[in-house]
């Protein structure tokens, strides 16, 4: 499997997602997932600063995303997918079913959120969503870096 | 010296807020500075934080890394204001140079922030 990781962080793009996790698992294509960044070319612009020249990065919208994870899938590079909301996470998982895991790395406090771990705040109806990808085979942990436990989500209620 | 450009330290973790406490120490200046960090933001609320930090003043924004959630902040914030600029790669002898250099526009003293802090990294035999 080269689709390495299916990670919702909203802060998107960032040291965890390109240093900790790109090296623990030698991964050399980012996508970001965004219907809003993958048609702002000023987004994309802020985005590209932090990815190192090693690595690849493209900008897809969800239907665009799950039209490409067979081709990930099937590739030899591996890849790391990184999308900023759990319900873009849930339709990506609805439009592409060999998606069989999903990272939890950043999700922050918003209006109606409730904190199931110093990195995850999630709404009732966020944390149903999810419950719905489990029930049909998604493993849903939760792990802001790769040395930490993988906490699944039953237990963040 | 407090009417000068302010400084605006963002970073990872308590980084920021050791590193102007470093300056304080060293320069004894204490108002050039604000640390910022973005443990426990998403983009909006590091925006927000940032956007207080600097409030009305003409700033210099030092970001600790070439690129992440600290360096996106600082260039959305740089996107609509003339008078902020943006130093990546921050350390200890960029920002003690700025707080005697306040006087400077901000993209001069940003300039010159980046040629210290370059200058300051060096291997010693």
């Amino acid at each position: 499997m080269t689709l390495s990781l299916v990670r919702v962080d909203d802060r998107l793009i960032h040291g965890q997602v390109v240093v900790g996790w790109g090296h623990a698992l030698g991964a050399k294509q980012l996508v970001l997932v965004d219907d809003e960044v993958s048609t702002n070319q000023w987004e994309r612009d802020i985005h590209r600063v932090g990815v190192p020249p090693d690595m690849a990065i493209e900008f897809l919208s969800v239907e665009q995303a799950a039209q490409r994870v067979p081709q990930w899938e099937a590739s030899s590079s591996r890849t790391i997918v990184v999308l900023g909301e759990i319900a873009a996470a849930v339709r990506l998982c609805e439009l592409a079913p060999q998606i069989k895991r999903v990272n939890l790395g950043g999700i922050h406090q918003a209006p109606g959120r409730r904190q199931r771990l110093p990195y995850v705040f999630m709404t009732d109806n966020e944390a149903g969503a999810l419950a719905s990808l489990v029930a049909r085979g998604v493993e849903i942990t939760a792990q802001d870096v790769p040395t930490a436990r993988a906490v699944p989500l039953k237990e963040l209620a | 010296m407090s009417n000068g450009l302010q400084g605006i330290v963002v970073s990872h973790a308590q980084l920021a807020e050791a590193m102007v406490a470093a300056v304080g120490e060293i320069t004894g200046q204490r108002d050039a500075l604000l640390p910022v960090t973005n443990e426990g933001c998403s983009r909006a609320r590091l925006a927000d934080r940032l956007t207080q930090a600097i409030g009305t003043r003409p700033a210099v924004v030092f970001v600790d890394l070439p690129g992440g959630s600290c360096l996106q902040a600082a260039l959305a914030y740089l996107r609509g204001h003339r008078d902020v600029a943006v130093v990546a790669g921050v350390n200890l002898a960029m920002l003690v140079d700025f707080v005697y250099h306040r006087e400077l526009t901000p993209a001069a003293a940003a300039q010159r922030a980046g040629d210290v802090g370059g200058r300051a990294v060096r291997v010693v035999e």
